[in-house]
């Protein structure tokens, strides 16, 4: 062994964030005291980033399972069928950590990291999404952050050719010292050229392939695996730096690679780098690897066997080669001018044994480092602040005293005014298949050679699943689902981002606990499995958690791409009517914080079977062509629902809405509820829309037509809210933008 | 009509134009890979979009002294022509095909965004489908679109009618805020000398079929298909 490196002991383990018990179980596991080289790959590995020690548990009550799912979570990401022999693989992934201490770097490698485990699976990335938390809007840093951030996620999607379908950017004091960066990646692949991460057959070769390692990000994994403290920003050297250039190269390279049939499997560096591709992959397969690292291409001097391991250096791939065919992969690396190195075997040993110069710096069962970390079931609490915010009545403070004030004020939050300040920094119609682009509900995009076509969408409603996380993230895959059936499309699957606190805190693990418990229930009742996803914990900064935040990213398919739906009016003289239930509430409303800055309250209920209907119901209106719109209602209620649809069009057009008499106006107009959604309908087409809406048997009703310059709602007759439209679309457009910038 | 699609490291809207060309238009194409000089099979040259050599240096820079584009002015000599989009018209300016420079958009940030294009000289292969003055909706999508010239090339430009299309309005005038990245008199797209190689930061490939949003692009091709005469060269403007 290298006399250079230090001797290892409890301290030395204590200080690379393994716990005391952790330290004594990898002795017993191998039997004598680590090696250097090995400490940092069990620390890897048995970070929660990589091994999901306190979540594992908890996940396991998801279902993943659908005869369409041809994979589930487990492998870069999931995969499910869209008939005949194509299929979409997506997964959505979180780079919070790294994003607030760097913010462009930390976003810009989350994307290249998220299109890595789209492309491994052998698929071309054919959209991409963001969903975006950040502090209180007026803070300078949140400007700081906000700027860096998009910048960072345009730069590489941009120059990778990506098209960004759009995601969310939502505001919180909570996240001021967290925000949360989640990518959301979508690639298509023919069935019969999927690959998978497994170092299959003993005496195959390893290649390494893509950009060379240097010193950055070490530890990523690690540091992803801790809270914050006064000194995160002075982390920055373990932030990765990322090349989008040799990103599309290694893309290319890879497809054109896997084409040949030479390749037998292949994994992303990402988290953990090497360390966690070479154990990852011949664990999944019952194989071993032997790797040789001073092969490894480097871009600095004197790198360590530890550091060559735990670099977290962008653009790499681990691959395994069928043996005698590595000449055909290193000829088509050679034509991108990229590295493709052989620098080990597949054996079948089960032992991941890696050498320096030939000595021999680490030997460890991969089971072990991949498949034995320890799971833990930590105490869960239900917070006591719980009751304080389900005791609050947001009807005890008063009614909106000018209700298009309040609209106003809404349409121009930054939650609910227009995000096109960061979409059109984005590519959003690279690889021309964009059917929608962002700003409706859902992006959508064709799958050129058939008439079909996906609909993407990432939701969450953090105020929500604070007040309540079990229904909260229930609401969350229902909103994700109601916004792809309001394009027209049916899910597919979803991959979910789960960012919480710190699990070591009861009280965020019991969120934790009901937030997926949520999502369960949900899944189960729509009949939509959960093919992937990733947990983020640690999000505090000196003690401060963020609200809980369990991103849904959802896909769906249109079968005919003709049969799409857009939000926005498009009519004069089109009815409008509400389908789904009446029931809303204040609670965790966009009313509330924006004209009372409180979060508090209960949430309306969610009745799943009436969510499901009233999709199917929306979905079998668009098929039948008699809905010219179809949006969903969710932050601002009914009321910001339809002025959206009046103004996010291509242009803008009035509403006259006429409501019940209603004892608290605000309620009506402004209160929050789940299966909601807003169409609009040809005259001639109302009989047919009302005998379908009677043969679903969900509550629907009339309330409007579309027409004239302002927005006019009538509740019993008297006028509440009369607002011009273009005084609406200009405080939309420009809401976000003088919020931010 | 044979269509060369060059595809550079780096280059994404390859695959875009290509299927435009093959499956909207019914055209021959292939692609070109960045290495090649032997042009005698095609008769027009697509330089497309994306990031070659990831922009690094400048947008363009190392693309612009590729042995394919090396190879380009002699193509041009024998009759064919080249249409350069976006990273296209960059590599054209950097190689001095094409005069001026496109520099970082004026709000320093990257903008994807539909525009609309004025047709400011409907007497080139690329524009003969069009008429003077009408008004052409079409996607950019860059982060270096802001032309610029000194004034004598300007002047120059302005004089030999290289200036094809303006940045404007919807309904044809030139104003600032339809200016999308701050370019010199609201330049677009524009012609060498000859006319037989044009530039634009505009992606005419997005704009090729009504499920993208508008056919505007398709009268490009459609000009350089009936600008092709019986002997395979173009009428030259």
């Amino acid at each position: 062994m290298p006399g250079v490196e230090p001797k290892v002991t409890q301290e030395l383990a204590l200080t690379h964030g393994l716990t005391a018990e952790e330290y004594d179980r990898i002795i017993r596991r191998i039997g004598r005291e680590p090696t250097f080289t090995e400490l940092g790959l069990f620390s890897a590995l048995w970070s929660e980033h990589c091994a999901y020690k306190h979540s594992r548990i908890f996940l396991r009550g998801l279902p993943s399972q659908a005869p369409h799912v041809l994979q589930g979570p487990g492998e870069n990401a999931g995969i499910v069928d869209l008939g005949g022999d194509l299929a979409l693989t997506f997964k959505i992934e979180s780079h919070n950590h790294p994003s607030f201490i760097e913010p462009f770097q930390g976003a810009a490698t989350g994307v290249g990291g998220i299109l890595r485990d789209i492309f491994t699976m052998g698929a071309r990335p054919i959209a991409i999404l963001d969903s975006l938390r950040f502090g209180a809007p007026e803070d300078p840093k949140t400007r700081r952050l906000i700027d860096g951030v998009v910048s960072g996620i345009s730069w590489y999607g941009n120059c990778f050719g990506v098209p960004n379908l759009g995601g969310e950017v939502n505001f919180g004091p909570e996240y001021a010292g967290n925000p949360l960066v989640n990518a959301m990646a979508v690639g298509l692949v023919r069935k019969d050229r999927i690959l998978r991460a497994r170092a299959e057959g003993p005496g195959n070769p390893v290649l390494y392939v893509g950009a060379k390692t240097g010193r950055d990000g070490i530890h990523g994994a690690t540091m992803a695996s801790a809270t914050f403290d006064e000194g995160a920003e002075e982390r920055r050297p373990t932030v990765q730096v990322g090349d989008p250039f040799t990103e599309k190269l290694l893309l290319e390279a890879c497809l054109e690679a896997m084409q040949t049939g030479a390749i037998v499997g292949i994994q992303d560096m990402g988290a953990a780098g090497l360390a966690c591709a070479c154990s990852e992959m011949p664990a999944r397969a019952g194989t071993g690897m032997e790797v040789e690292l001073s092969r490894v291409p480097q871009r600095e001097l004197g790198m360590t066997p530890y550091e060559i391991m735990l670099s977290e250096s962008q653009e790499r791939m681990l691959l395994v080669a069928a043996r005698g065919r590595e000449a055909e992969v290193r000829r088509v690396f050679a034509k991108w001018e990229l590295d493709a190195v052989e620098i080990g075997t597949v054996t079948d040993d089960g032992v991941l044994r890696a050498r320096m110069r030939g000595e021999v710096v680490a030997e460890v069962p991969v089971t072990a480092l991949a498949d034995e970390a320890p799971i833990y079931e930590r105490p869960t609490v239900r917070p006591d602040w719980q009751d304080a915010l389900e005791a609050f009545d947001p009807l005890t403070l008063p009614d909106a005293a000018a209700p298009g004030r309040a609209l106003l004020a809404l349409m121009g939050s930054p939650t609910i005014a227009s995000k096109e300040w960061v979409y059109r920094q984005y590519d959003q119609q690279v690889g021309i298949n964009t059917l929608v682009l962002p700003g409706s509900d859902a992006g959508v995009l064709r799958i050129k050679g058939t008439p079909m076509a996906v609909a993407l969408t990432t939701d969450c409603n953090a105020r929500f699943v604070y007040l309540d996380p079990r229904r909260g993230a229930a609401m969350a895959v229902a909103e994700a689902a109601r916004n792809l059936a309001v394009s027209g499309a049916r899910p597919l699957g979803l991959t979910d981002c789960l960012n919480f606190g710190s699990p070591e805190r009861p009280e965020i693990l019991w969120q934790f606990k009901e937030a997926v418990a949520g999502i369960a229930e949900a899944c189960r009742a729509l009949e939509i499995p959960v093919v992937g996803g990733n947990v983020s914990f640690y999000n505090e900064t000196l003690g401060q958690a963020i609200l809980p935040t369990p991103v849904i990213g959802m896909a769906g398919l249109i079968e005919d791409a003709e049969c799409r739906c857009t939000q926005w009016f498009k009519e004069p003289g089109d009815r409008v009517a509400l389908l789904g239930p009446d029931a809303v509430s204040l609670g965790g409303s966009e009313y509330l914080w924006t004209l009372h800055r409180t979060l508090a309250g209960r949430l309306a209920p969610l009745d799943l079977d009436l969510e499901r209907t009233a999709q199917e119901a929306c979905r079998a209106a668009i098929e039948a062509g008699l809905v010219r719109s179809a949006h969903d209602c969710s932050e601002g209620g009914l009321t910001v629902a339809v002025a959206e649809a009046c103004v996010s069009g291509p242009a803008t057009i009035g509403a006259e809405i006429g409501l019940p008499a209603a004892p608290r106006p605000d309620l009506a107009l402004f209160g929050e509820g789940p299966s909601r959604i807003v169409v609009s309908v040809p005259a001639d087409a109302s009989r047919a829309l009302e005998a379908l809406m009677a043969e679903f048997a969900i509550p629907w009703r009339w309330i409007g037509v579309v027409g004239g310059e302002r927005l006019d709602v009538r509740m019993g007759g008297e006028l509440a809210v009369s607002v011009p439209v273009m005084q609406i679309a200009r405080e939309w457009r420009n809401g976000f933008e003088r919020h931010v910038s | 009509m044979k269509f060369g699609v060059v595809v550079f490291p780096g280059t994404w809207s390859d695959c875009d134009f290509h299927y435009v060309i093959s499956e909207v238009l019914h055209q021959p194409v292939s692609y070109v890979w960045h290495r090649e000089t032997n042009l005698a099979d095609f008769d027009c040259l697509v330089l497309p979009g994306g990031f070659s050599y990831g922009d690094y240096l400048r947008a363009g820079a190392v693309a612009g002294r590729s042995p394919v584009v090396e190879a380009l002015p002699d193509f041009v000599a024998r009759g064919g022509v080249v249409l350069g989009s976006c990273n296209g018209f960059q590599i054209l300016c950097e190689a001095k095909l094409l005069p001026g420079a496109l520099m970082r958009n004026e709000c320093l940030q990257y903008r994807c965004q539909s525009t609309y294009l004025r047709v400011e000289n409907a007497e080139t292969p690329f524009t003969r489908a069009l008429r003077p003055g009408q008004v052409l909706r079409m996607p950019i999508s860059h982060g270096e679109g802001k032309f610029y010239a000194d004034w004598e090339t300007l002047r120059a430009l302005k004089d030999k009618h290289q200036i094809v299309f303006r940045y404007c309005t919807e309904d044809g005038r030139l104003a600032k805020e339809a200016n999308p990245n701050g370019s010199l008199d609201h330049i677009a797209g524009l012609v060498n000398e000859d006319g037989t190689v044009l530039g634009m930061m505009p992606h005419p490939e997005r704009a090729a079929e009504n499920a993208m949003g508008g056919t505007d692009g398709l009268l490009i091709f459609h000009s350089l298909l009936g600008s092709l005469v019986e002997d395979g060269s173009f009428l030259k403007r």
